[in-house]
């Protein structure tokens, strides 16, 4: 399409254009629903997350009847949901960045090894992959949970669980192809230790895969840590996690819709806007990755 | 041909060991099973005792060798909370409900997905491309337990056409299904714009159109038939999408299938039904990839069996 060229494109315009090339609303959203209220919950909230004041229990949110002491109503015993989505942020941000670097580390490493090593390293890491993929999160979780009980830690374990297996099925692709470069068979003339050569050479290699799936990764993490949740198997009440927050409203959806709606409006969002995010970041780092 | 199934099903029967592995040590990780058995005023000798008849007091490779010997005979042990049933009973009684609705979700979700990722291939960068875009979008972002929420508040309760919950003729079907197959949609839509975009490529759908076959058969029947076999692929993990979806949908709409028993075990701490849930759930989803795998290999003659 041909577009026509003002004669003289004034500051503004310039700016624009600059902007226009980067996924604007997704990150605006993630910073206004996610990233500020999960750093900042301390001195955003209005209200304690945890501890309600019952007579005010079942408020309707604000334009449906509420006061903007409660822009989004209140729960079952009077906690500000506006609040609990805000600390929920910080819940979910927090199981989906440490699950993610524990299955990334683990499954970046295995990866690494047995792409650079191959031989009965690689079947047996490349066996286990397969088992892991296998054994679907739900039912992982519902046998931990069954086990140990709920946990933050479960969680973290049922995330770096279903996560470890793809970043080591990629991560060895890629080494397989990268290990039989010029640089690398000269590092090792050059009398580097594989180590070296693995953290030296390899892995910046590998860096914008391992950066692409993560991105991709998190919405699908905040819906599994939500859905975890929901179902009793994630975090402990009274933490205000987003799944737990719809699970609590669940049954009172006829009279107080509020208190399940918004929470689940907020992981919509959240995770709408993350894989926006993750399908620009994918285009722009490693296309290749456009089937995973 | 031969070959190469015998070493895929030898390769599903070692993942499902191992599966069962898993599931054996975390059975014994969450501390005495008797515990859940017993009273909490139970002595140790008494605890003892038990322990003694349900053979808790031997090494643990034998214990899960006898686990496994009456595993592979279908004997996941006895209910520890609903007395004088056994396991694998409760998930058969369980099971058709399941298979129902996810069959049902199965095929309302493959039958909206395929003709929408035909012709958002189609009208690549049209409008049309962009609405499917959005259902995909969309669909990998709302949870199933809210969309469900949200269903029921809008169809079941506001308008009141749909059920609320429970299991009965087709009506109740529909919110659950949809609630389930969302995702499925969106997934299943992707692979097969993705896939007809490939196939519209080749020289044999240009030739057919050179020799003046109509375009609606260009499209529905050369081009479908080859883009097909990507999604079929993707059938073994609709499978186990659904079955753990079950999880949630039927605890939201109190769909009396395995999801339902799943959770109803978990919160009455009876271990063994969890198991038994667990283990037919990893045998149905590891079943339904081997038969994808197969039947990829016999639609798809150009697949070397390696």
């Amino acid at each position: 399409m041909a577009v026509i060229e003002s004669a003289e494109p004034n500051a503004f315009r310039r700016m624009w254009r600059w902007l226009r090339g980067y996924p604007l609303i997704p990150i605006f959203v993630l910073l206004v629903l996610l990233v500020f209220p999960a750093i900042f919950a301390d001195v955003l909230a209005p209200h304690d997350p945890t501890q309600g004041a019952i007579r005010n229990r079942r408020q309707p949110p604000i334009f449906f009847g509420g006061t903007w002491e409660y822009p989004l109503g209140t729960d079952r015993l009077g906690r500000d949901i506006l609040s609990r989505i805000m600390y929920g942020a910080r819940v979910s941000l927090s199981i989906s960045l440490v699950g993610i670097f524990v299955g990334g580390l683990i499954g970046v490493t295995l990866g690494m090894l047995a792409g650079y090593f191959r031989g009965w390293l690689d079947a047996v890491i490349m066996r286990l992959v397969e088992i892991s993929l296998a054994l679907p999160a739900i039912l992982l979780a519902l046998v931990l949970a069954a086990a140990t009980g709920p946990s933050f830690q479960t969680i973290i374990v049922v995330v770096a669980f279903v996560l470890w297996a793809l970043y080591a099925r990629q991560v060895r692709g890629e080494v397989l192809s990268i290990r039989e470069r010029d640089y690398v068979a000269r590092a090792r003339v050059a009398g580097a230790s594989e180590l070296w050569i693995m953290v030296r050479h390899i892995l910046p290699n590998v860096a914008n895969t391992i950066i692409v799936l993560a991105t991709l990764q998190v919405g699908s993490v905040i819906i599994l840590e939500a859905t975890l949740s929901f179902l009793g198997l994630g975090v402990p009440r009274p933490t205000p996690a987003w799944g737990l927050m719809v699970a609590d409203g669940r049954q009172l959806i006829v009279s107080a819709w509020w208190i399940s709606f918004f929470p689940g409006l907020a992981i919509t969002l959240t995770v709408f806007s993350l894989n926006l995010l993750g399908d620009w970041l994918r285009d722009r780092l490693d296309p290749r990755l456009a089937q995973v | 041909m031969q070959r190469y199934l015998a070493r895929r099903i030898l390769q599903s029967l070692i993942t499902l060991l191992a599966i069962s592995v898993v599931v054996f040590a975390l059975s014994r990780l969450s501390g005495n099973p008797v515990d859940a058995l017993l009273p909490d005023d139970a002595t140790p000798e008494e605890a003892a005792i038990v322990m003694q008849e349900w053979g808790l007091d031997r090494p643990l490779h034998i214990q899960y060798w006898s686990f496994l010997r009456n595993a592979v005979q279908g004997n996941l042990g006895d209910s520890l909370k609903w007395p004088g049933e056994t396991a694998m009973a409760m998930v058969w009684q369980r099971l058709p409900a399941t298979l129902q609705l996810g069959g049902f979700a199965i095929i309302v979700s493959t039958l909206i997905a395929i003709p929408i990722g035909v012709l958002a291939a189609v009208n690549k960068g049209k409008w049309f491309d962009g609405f499917g875009k959005l259902i995909a979008l969309i669909g990998q972002a709302v949870p199933s337990f809210w969309l469900a929420i949200v269903l029921i508040w809008v169809f079941a309760v506001h308008w009141n056409v749909f059920p609320t919950s429970g299991r009965g003729g087709l009506e109740h079907m529909v919110l659950p299904a949809i609630a389930m197959g969302w995702y499925q949609v969106a997934a299943l839509m992707r692979l097969t714009r993705s896939a007809t975009l490939e196939v519209l490529d080749n020289e044999y759908i240009k030739l057919a159109r050179l020799k003046g076959v109509p375009e609606w058969r260009v499209i529905w029947v050369h081009t479908l038939r080859n883009a097909a076999i990507t999604p079929l692929t993707y059938f073994g993990v609709i499978v186990g999408y659904i079955f753990t979806g079950s999880v949630v949908i039927e605890t939201v709409f109190a769909w009396p299938g395995t999801g339902l028993l799943a959770i109803e075990a978990i919160r009455a701490r009876d271990y063994t039904v969890v198991q038994a849930v667990v283990l037919t759930f990893a045998v149905v989803f590891i079943v339904a990839n081997l038969i994808v795998d197969v039947l990829y290999a016999v639609v798809d003659p150009r697949i070397r069996y390696t």
